[in-house]
């Protein structure tokens, strides 16, 4: 058997690595392929379907498809790049983000993604569902508004916090993120420091009194785009 | 040749986007020397005087008003740029939508904690613009050309926009002006 298996993204040939997913044998070789519930350290979920690539012509979410021999990777083309253009802005108008009141702006990598497709504004009517915020815990908070249903914390509570705070309940546009306790987020036993806190890729899990410590204009996406770092790996 | 028109107006809107229209400082003298400004807030001409090159809207439709005006607007001129995100999702007016209107009216001026009124009456009068049941992003009322995100967009991309269409030209941003805070 041999130790790699070379597949072809974008017509560049690439050595995977047997036991690897499309995605992290593009993040080795660095390609960037658009993500948002993949999280290096957790199980892949497929959930969100940002990272879909089209497998000899298939549409597959990267993040959770094992590399195969002989595969034809297509992450770039116009049809691809739609898929995924239309999977964010339908994230943009199932819930309600109020991006310049966001204490995450800036760092939001659902923003991120939606500024590197160049997205000024949703095709979409908007829904502006009704939803809670969960201010319950003294040092954490929950707005339910602006969860993008990622499942991060999910399993970074179950597999890292060793926890299961969170869970999803419900179905369809009633599908939420609920807590292990009856009450609410404030009788469960999370903690500022839980690695579900760090992971949220929204504003929807948020530390209480440490907002705007960055100012707008410095953070993590203000000047380069998302996935930038995986792309400048490559030139090295 | 005349120069083109550009009209501007405010919606549901807070009126920054008109502040940062302002923002683009000295260049506004250079902007005057390419275009003439028609029906605005700027120079307070109330009504189209004819038709207008490009027409910049702040501000979503909270009121059958705003509807009107931005059908006017949209008669009136060829080129329609929503500016902010206001104009673009609603925002802040945009918040009372997960609220039945009656309960905003019965909050605003029946049960708010700082109340004051004995007759227990909601404006009504014919002269007031009616509510609509929610605050609508201008492009689900009529057909809008561009988007220009932020809240509100810096001067910069107002000013990148304006002259790439008075150069007969497609609005282009790039990354670094795309915000939507």
């Amino acid at each position: 058997m041999s130790e790699t298996i070379p597949i072809t993204i974008d017509g560049v040939e690439v050595q995977a690595k047997p036991g690897q997913t499309i995605l992290e044998a593009a993040d080795a070789a660095g390609i960037y392929i658009p993500r948002l519930c993949y999280q290096k350290d957790l199980v892949p979920f497929g959930a969100c379907r940002v990272c879909t690539v089209l497998v000899n012509g298939r549409p597959q979410p990267a993040c959770t498809q094992p590399v195969a021999p002989e595969m034809v990777i297509d992450n770039s083309s116009e049809k691809v790049q739609t898929y995924r253009r239309n999977i964010i802005e339908m994230l943009f108008v199932e819930g309600n983000h109020f991006c310049m009141f966001c204490e995450k702006s800036g760092n939001c990598e659902l923003q991120a993604l939606a500024y590197r497709f160049g997205i000024t504004a949703p095709k979409y009517p908007f829904l502006f569902p009704k939803r809670e915020v969960d201010a319950s815990h003294p040092d954490i908070f929950v707005d339910h508004n602006r969860c993008i249903l990622c499942a991060r914390c999910v399993r970074a509570s179950r597999d890292v916090d060793g926890k299961n705070v969170f869970g999803f309940v419900g179905r369809g546009p009633h599908k939420k993120v609920a807590v292990n306790a009856d009450a609410n987020l404030g009788g469960t036993d999370a903690a500022a420091t839980d690695k579900a806190l760090d992971i949220c890729p929204v504003g929807a899990l948020m530390r209480k009194r440490v907002g705007y410590a960055v100012p707008v204009g410095q953070r993590d996406y203000d000047t380069k785009p998302i996935g930038s770092d995986i792309e400048t790996s490559k030139a090295k | 040749m005349a120069k083109p028109k550009v009209a501007t107006t405010s919606l549901a809107g807070c009126f920054g986007c008109h502040m940062s229209i302002l923002d683009i400082d000295e260049r506004i003298l250079k902007l005057v020397e390419l275009v003439d400004f028609d029906k605005s807030p700027i120079n307070d001409i109330k009504k189209f005087t004819g038709r207008c090159a490009v027409g910049l809207i702040e501000g979503g439709c909270a009121n059958e008003e705003n509807v009107e005006v931005l059908r006017e607007f949209r008669k009136h001129c060829d080129v329609l740029i929503a500016v902010g995100e206001c104009a673009i999702m609603g925002d802040i007016p945009a918040m009372r939508n997960m609220v039945p209107l009656k309960e905003c009216l019965d909050e605003a001026y029946l049960n708010g904690p700082s109340v004051y009124n004995p007759s227990g009456q909601v404006p009504n009068d014919p002269e007031i613009p009616l509510l609509l049941n929610k605050v609508y992003p201008i492009n689900e009322v009529v057909k809008i050309d561009y988007f220009l995100p932020g809240c509100p967009p810096s001067a910069d991309t107002i000013w990148q926009a304006l002259t790439a269409l008075l150069g007969g030209k497609p609005v282009e941003l790039p990354y670094e002006l795309i915000k939507y805070d």
